[in-house]
């Protein structure tokens, strides 16, 4: 392969993404991007014995920043309403998000997964069902392995069920203090009433019944 | 015949030195000489400090003895949309309790950005007997038991002001616990608490406080409630309404529009949640005298927003939702010739098409008619070079420039060109521009506009803008006093990063997200420079479990005397020599 071979495939390279850059698309801002951006940092690295190694690694960050980009939090919760505006990208426009909160009707709750180092909030207005909820906390925690588990149908846990894997029970802490399962009331009476979330170790959730409200030491 | 430095008499240095406030004086003063330095550090009160992680209480206290003023900025500007994770940092009680034990007789705490916690606020109420004024700005972690404490042990409050900070809101009582001895408040702003206080504390308070000045009310103070308020208190200089809707009642109208005749004093209005257009016309008495009005909550349509608007021909300074519309920004425009800051704050941001009819041509009506126009914020879906050229041209005393064109990489709408050209016009003709946010679509071209150019800017907002490295490099090399540069979703590297390391140490921080810095890069980094603190922040969990070039989803470098800190949570990573 001569030099000039090799500089000309550059050069078309190069000319094809800019061109790719600048197609108007309708996917997520910083998607496509995210594509485009890989191929061109490869292409400048230049290391031509280690191109195979670098399409490899390449196809990962992809993938990697896909999820990045692709599951943001706000898109995820987006895809649990109905599509009414287009999907958001996390930040953008740049407006505060606070504001929402001095006025009426947006309910931010922090929830908390055992074991993880870290809070998030989610908007309980976002949502207009416990499915719809607990999707988009699937989705929120998607990095980690684990599910969570439904128990909108009334059982308790028993030991069997957690034996399989690492299954989390969602609870959360009402306007007095007790830990619920989620599912007890009606939804809007649930929005109402919800100061914040918890992802429990299904581990620890034996015995916790539906109905049945108990107190719940929160190590929060 | 010479005089030495060290022949001048200390108390008249002393002297001279209590005329410089500014920080940046007193810094040049203190690198003068030594003996300079030791007289300043003992006659400075007030100390500013950017980032709280640029160094460590201790060496703040051991270097000013006498401070009576503090103030601290903690998390990164991008925290305020959601990019920094809950748990990242920011903590104030270290710097409380040291704070604290130091300096009995400190009167002044500020804070931005920080997480304070309940027991911060009751060590700040137990520790300064002299503790005058408490500003919390987008703080968050503490609920108004806190304040409770603050109301109930400062008996020489003058300023309390929460502006922007998330407070937990179990009990409205706390302003109760202010003494009935107490009158010593002069400022109150409580516009971001959720929950009701209660009212008739609030009007005690403000009826015993002669020297209450500012007084930003929550939007649970109802409207019918306010003319007693302002009766109260005709002295005000700033008042935030609470909300601004009832039902209209010929009575309770001329009572409201009695009462801000009363105000004579009055300068600035802002609240005006959930208004009602028939109740505006009882603020008009007080119009002409106002030069700040915020009208950013105000859901109100054109038509009433440009009639409230003309009446104000002193105004200054005017926030307020797109709803003004072009035809409301021309009425402004020819109105209000003193105006330095407008902000325009968009009233449907996620909205997929546009809900009003604000373009670029009302930005350029109010550059062609307020030429003393130097602070700008505008969001708006369509923008075209040549609107910024004008614009550009226009505006000579511009010092922050901020444009959010709500779609990202949206190009001339014109043209279909990029906005280089516009936004390169902004720079050369702004001499004295220190901020500036871009936005639109945007190539490598307008980095180097602004790193030939932007010579004395010191803060620079960046959002899915240039094509490669270049562009970062035109402004880590370019722009002087680069003070702060934040990224997101940019095609930025390694290589600029690294090439400018150096420039690095010269600014405060440093924001990347959803770019293109590989992890290889953020360990060279933090290996050679040990004055920075190269943070990685990464929620899809520890970095080196995956390959070494992949992209960092975000990195927050700053420059510090403290060494790492250890106060991080699960998902940041501090890049130094020993991590590698």
């Amino acid at each position: 392969m001569s030099p000039e071979d090799g500089s000309n495939l550059l050069e078309s390279d190069a000319a094809s993404v800019s061109f790719k850059e600048t197609e108007l698309t309708l996917g997520l801002p910083g998607e496509s991007r995210g594509l485009a951006l890989i191929e061109k940092t490869s292409g400048k690295r230049g290391f031509s014995e280690t191109v195979d190694l670098n399409l490899g690694r390449s196809s990962n960050v992809d993938s990697d920043h896909k999820k990045y980009s692709g599951e943001s939090e706000t898109d995820v919760q987006n895809r649990a309403k109905p599509p009414a505006a287009k999907a958001q990208v996390v930040g953008w426009p740049p407006v505060r998000a606070y504001r929402k909160n001095a006025m009426k009707g947006c309910k931010y709750v922090k929830v908390a997964v055992d074991g993880a180092p870290y809070l998030r909030k989610a908007d309980l207005e976002m949502y207009n069902s416990y499915q719809q909820l607990l999707n988009a906390l699937q989705d929120m925690f998607s990095c980690s392995s684990f599910t969570i588990r439904n128990y909108l149908n009334e059982r308790a846990v028993t030991s069997q069920e957690v034996n399989n894997g690492v299954e989390y029970v969602p609870i959360y802490e009402d306007k007095d203090g007790d830990w619920m399962m989620l599912g007890d009331v009606p939804w809007k009476m649930f929005v109402e009433s919800c100061k914040r979330l918890r992802l429990m170790k299904g581990s620890e959730a034996i015995g916790f019944a539906p109905r049945t409200p108990s107190k719940c030491s929160s190590s929060n | 015949m010479l005089r030495k430095a060290s022949s001048f008499p200390e108390e008249m240095l002393e002297h001279v030195l209590s005329f410089i406030t500014s920080d940046k004086d007193r810094n040049a003063v203190s690198l003068v000489c030594k003996s300079w330095y030791e007289i300043e550090r003992w006659c400075r009160k007030r100390i500013f400090v950017g980032n709280c992680y640029a160094v460590r209480p201790e060496m703040v206290i051991r270097r000013f003895p006498e401070l009576r003023s503090v103030e601290l900025k903690g998390k990164p500007h991008f925290a305020d949309f959601d990019l920094v994770p809950d748990g990242w940092g920011g903590c104030v009680y270290p710097w409380i309790a040291a704070l604290a034990t130091a300096y009995p007789l400190l009167e002044e705490i500020k804070l931005k950005r920080m997480v304070v916690s309940d027991e911060s606020l009751e060590v700040i109420a137990k520790s300064f007997k002299n503790f005058k004024v408490l500003v919390l700005s987008s703080c968050e972690g503490f609920s108004t038991d806190g304040l409770a404490a603050v109301a109930a042990n400062c008996r020489n409050l003058r300023g309390l002001d929460l502006r922007e900070s998330e407070v937990d809101d179990p009990s409205g009582q706390w302003l109760s616990r202010f003494p009935d001895s107490f009158t010593s408040l002069a400022s109150l702003n409580i516009s971001c608490l959720g929950a009701e206080v209660s009212f008739s504390a609030l009007e005690r308070l403000v009826g015993r406080c002669p020297d209450l000045k500012t007084l930003r009310l929550n939007h649970a103070v109802p409207l019918d409630k306010l003319a007693n308020l302002l009766r109260g208190a005709p002295q005000l200089v700033e008042l935030g309404t609470g909300a601004y809707s009832a039902e209209l009642q010929p009575d309770v109208f001329s009572n409201l529009a009695g009462a801000f005749s009363g105000c004579k004093e009055l300068r600035s209005l802002s609240g005006f949640w959930n208004v009602f257009p028939g109740y505006l016309p009882a603020v008009y008495p007080v119009c002409s005298g106002l030069t700040s009005l915020n009208l950013r909550d105000a859901n109100i349509q054109g038509a009433d927003l440009i009639k409230l608007v003309s009446q104000c021909r002193s105004l200054q300074r005017l926030w307020v939702l797109d709803h003004i519309e072009d035809i409301g920004l021309e009425a402004l425009a020819a109105c209000c010739k003193d105006l330095t800051e407008l902000r325009v704050f968009p009233s449907d941001p996620y909205g997929a098409e546009p809900n009003v009819s604000l373009t670029e041509r009302g930005l350029v009506s109010v550059s062609e008619g307020c030429p003393k126009l130097q602070s700008v914020l505008y969001f708006c879906r369509q923008m075209t070079n040549a609107a910024l050229v004008t614009i550009a041209k226009n505006s000579p005393r511009m010092t922050c420039f901020r444009l959010c064109i709500i779609e990202p990489r949206a190009p001339d709408y014109q043209t279909l060109q990029p906005l280089d050209l516009g936004f390169g016009a902004i720079v050369e003709n702004y001499k004295d521009l220190r901020r500036l946010s871009l936005s639109g679509l945007l190539t490598d071209r307008v980095f180097e506009y602004i790193g030939t150019y932007a010579k004395k800017l010191e803060m620079l907002s960046v959002a899915f803008a240039g094509d490669s490295d270049l562009g970062l490099h035109h402004v880590l090399s370019g722009c002087e006093k680069l003070c702060k540069l934040e990224i997101r979703d940019c095609p930025f590297g390694d290589n600029a990063l690294l090439a400018n390391a150096a420039k690095l140490e010269t600014m405060r921080s440093l924001w990347m997200s959803s770019c293109s810095v590989s992890f290889r890069a953020c360990k060279l980094l933090g290996q050679k420079m040990p004055r920075l603190n190269v943070e990685v922040i990464d929620e899809r969990g520890p970095p080196d479990l995956r390959p070494e070039n992949c992209p960092v989803e975000k990195l927050y470098i700053y420059r510090t005397i403290a060494g790492p800190r250890f106060d991080m949570p699960g998902f940041v990573w501090t890049m130094d020599g020993d991590s590698v």
